[in-house]
């Protein structure tokens, strides 16, 4: 009895040994990688577009530890749920702060962006010696790198007002365009771009008569065939629309089956699971507004995306590579973490500043000024006599029309920026 | 403008005709039940998702028959080892089961289809174009969701009021220990009101899960829409609901075809407003931007002013 006593008291000493030893091991390990964290929603009606972003960062974390990580340190992305709100948002960063995070990055709603840029502004002024960096890799409102602009933020996306300088740059080259339907959701986002659109094609094309300028509610409409009806009746040939998601399927799904002949310009027909819901009604008609559809690689012949784009999709089973910008993202700041020979947010940020990287389809630029990346971009036709990629497996796939070099992209911005001194 | 009238009479019936068979079961249910069942626009999406998987391995046109049945028997379940569980604790008891029910057969639904929407596609044999009217293409398949709706009213109208079941049945609602009495089944009755509710919800489903679009949220957008009807029209009036489903559908089709303002109103008897103050920004929105909002605003009204709704029979 006594004997087992004893046993038992030199296993428990043992145990307690080990981990001693097992703690400070796993706390240096947690020091010596490069925390990003990724805030955005993975619960609730967009869980599906929050995790696939998180499978992106997660992704293609893992292929720069592969290759020996950043200055010999790993890329660790940690998923925090933000339910799509700006408060519990706020609330992430400051834990993350408290984690050690000094890198968050953050895409779905504009008004979550708008959060965190403030957020990590003032975080920034009360601990000038734990700061952060806002890397933001899908909100697009304009004045994030407008009167809103910070220099902690970095926007990899093309802002609303670049993407609509495409498509009417675009628009303005198609002589047998006459007429234009603006239809979008009544929101910030929605209302940018009626106004925009109008004021960019009169410039371009005053020829061009804006036929129709619709506002409808956000995600309310089930029937849009009246919508369709008044497309139909103001006789217009082209619509521009910023609608995703079902605002969207359903927009041009209701179109198609009415026989309506126009030629749709949007933003999100790529969205995940908008091309499923689209299906043949889409095929021909949509065009789309992005730095990326997969039938590029074709195009450029890009073999490292065509493996990442392959891979991705084997791996997280159908979910298909919808981000090159998060590849961008990681790429400028392994590139500007190199550079400054350190991972402190200051040196990194200010490293980023004014970056070029050379990428497959051309020279991408974060921008001095507002910190917005100037990157090319493609009008590309969903259709059914696409190159080798079909989309979500639907049998139709994206075809490219047009690439805006990068410069031609640029919108000005009224971006006063405030540098920290030190 | 004769055009566009007769464009917006055309998809005002049939949206409203879709709302019809979406809220004939509920209004069925609740007029012989009393039960309110939140649920329905869930099994609406059953119906939708079922008939997406049943037309994959056979065709639509025998989804369009077992999906419905398959809906109605999982009706049946909840009713026979759910609702009539909790009859006893009242009608809270009953709302609260159905309120459940909305989460879990949203979550089964993300486990079972996935959270991105489904390939459920119009069965080749109606992707045709039935006329065209003006210049626009009236598709085959929606000639045939109003006639499946027409049919749906005359059937259950013909079942409740000219077969010897209709009559047990709602024998069955008024005298429950009665019918009891002359040796009818009455909790089986209930089942099967119930199970019969919730299939027509599953053929909504089905016919209107390719037209829309096949997705998680589905069942969330229908729902309130839904309940708007059932209220407006009269709970538990068959006759109410279709009335209601038909003015709901004209009016906010009516809204956004008629793309005028309240100043464009006053506008053209002289008035001009303009739109610095807070009455005038009001004015200013176009009536297709509140379209959606309407029905709900006549919900409202119809409360106030006739709380039984446009044919309901009780006063609470």
């Amino acid at each position: 009895m006594k004997h087992y006593k004893g046993l038992v008291r030199r296993a428990v000493a043992a145990v307690g040994i080990a981990a001693a030893l097992a703690v400070p091991a796993i706390g240096s390990a947690a020091d010596d990688t490069i925390k990003i964290g990724y805030i955005d929603p993975l619960s609730g009606p967009f869980a599906n577009v929050g995790d696939a972003g998180l499978k992106h960062f997660k992704y293609l974390a893992e292929r720069i530890n592969a290759d020996g990580g950043i200055l010999g340190k790993d890329v660790e992305i940690i998923g925090y749920d933000n339910k799509s709100s700006a408060q519990e948002s706020l609330q992430i960063l400051r834990e993350a702060a408290d984690e050690g995070v000094h890198y968050v990055t953050q895409g779905n709603g504009s008004h979550v962006g708008g959060a965190l840029v403030d957020g990590v502004e003032k975080h920034n002024r009360r601990n000038p010696d734990n700061r952060m960096v806002f890397l933001n890799y899908a909100a697009v409102d304009p004045a994030l790198t407008g009167e809103k602009c910070s220099f902690w933020h970095f926007r990899f996306d093309a802002n609303s007002a670049m993407k609509l300088q495409a498509i009417t740059d675009y628009v303005a080259e198609q002589e047998d365009i006459k007429k234009v339907f603006l239809i979008n959701m009544d929101y910030s986002h929605g209302q940018a771009i009626s106004r925009i659109a109008k004021e960019m094609l009169k410039e371009k094309r005053p020829d061009i008569e804006i036929v129709g300028d619709v506002l409808h509610p956000v995600g309310k409409v089930k029937d849009f065939s009246p919508y369709v009806s008044q497309i139909q009746s103001s006789g217009a040939d082209t619509v521009i629309s910023g609608n995703w998601g079902n605002d969207l399927s359903l927009l041009v799904k209701a179109g198609s089956q009415a026989g309506l002949d126009t030629d749709w310009y949007t933003y999100y027909a790529g969205g995940l699971g908008t091309p499923t819901a689209l299906g043949k009604a889409g095929a021909g008609h949509v065009k789309m507004v992005t730095e990326w559809q997969e039938n590029l690689v074709e195009d450029y012949d890009a073999p490292e995306l065509r493996e990442i784009l392959e891979e991705f999709e084997q791996r997280y089973d159908g979910i298909e590579f919808y981000y090159l910008r998060i590849k961008t993202e990681m790429d400028m700041l392994q590139k500007a973490m190199e550079e400054a020979g350190s991972t402190e947010p200051l040196a990194v940020a200010q490293a980023l500043e004014g970056m070029t990287m050379e990428t497959p389809f051309g020279t991408v630029t974060m921008r001095e000024q507002d910190h917005q990346l100037l990157q090319p971009l493609f009008i590309s036709t969903f259709s059914e006599d696409y190159p080798k990629y079909d989309s979500e497996g639907t049998g139709i796939g994206w075809v490219m029309d047009a690439k805006l070099e990068a410069a031609d992209t640029a919108v000005d911005s009224v971006c006063e920026m405030k540098r920290p001194s030190s | 403008m004769l055009e566009s009238i007769v464009f917006s009479v055309l998809n005002g019936l049939l949206y409203g005709m879709l709302l019809f068979m979406l809220a004939s079961g509920l209004t069925l249910i609740f007029g012989m039940m009393g039960v309110l069942n939140f649920a329905h626009a869930s099994f609406y999406m059953l119906g939708a998702y079922c008939a997406y998987t049943i037309s994959s391995y056979t065709n639509f046109w025998v989804a369009l028959i077992v999906a419905p049945l398959f809906v109605g028997f999982l009706g049946a379940l909840t009713e026979r080892f759910g609702l009539r569980n909790v009859h006893k604790h009242g009608h809270v008891a009953e709302l609260l089961l159905t309120f459940g029910l909305v989460y879990v057969i949203d979550e089964l639904v993300v486990l079972i289809w996935g959270q991105i929407p489904v390939d459920y596609a119009i069965p080749p044999s109606l992707d045709f174009t039935l006329f065209t009217l003006f210049g626009t293409s009236f598709p085959a398949y929606r000639g045939f969701i109003l006639c499946v709706a027409i049919l749906m009213f005359v059937a259950i109208y013909g079942l409740l009021v000219r077969t010897r079941v209709g009559m047990i049945i709602r024998a069955a609602l008024s005298h429950p220990e009665m019918v009891g009495a002359l040796g009818h089944d009455v909790p089986r009755i209930f089942t099967l009101v119930f199970a019969f509710g919730t299939g027509l919800a599953g053929l909504a489903g089905v016919m209107a899960g390719n037209y829309y679009i096949t997705e998680p949220g589905m069942a969330f957008s229908m729902g309130p829409i839904v309940f708007v009807v059932v209220v407006f029209g009269g709970l538990g009036s068959l006759g109410g609901a279709l009335a209601a489903s038909l003015i709901i559908g004209l009016v906010t089709t009516f809204a956004v075809s008629l793309n005028y303002s309240i100043a464009d109103l006053l506008a053209g008897i002289g008035l001009t407003l303009g739109n610095e103050s807070i009455v005038g920004g009001l004015a200013h929105i176009d009536l297709s931007r509140i379209g959606q909002m309407l029905p709900y605003l006549m919900m409202v009204l119809i409360l106030i002013f006739r709380p039984r709704g446009l044919m309901g029979a009780r006063e609470s």
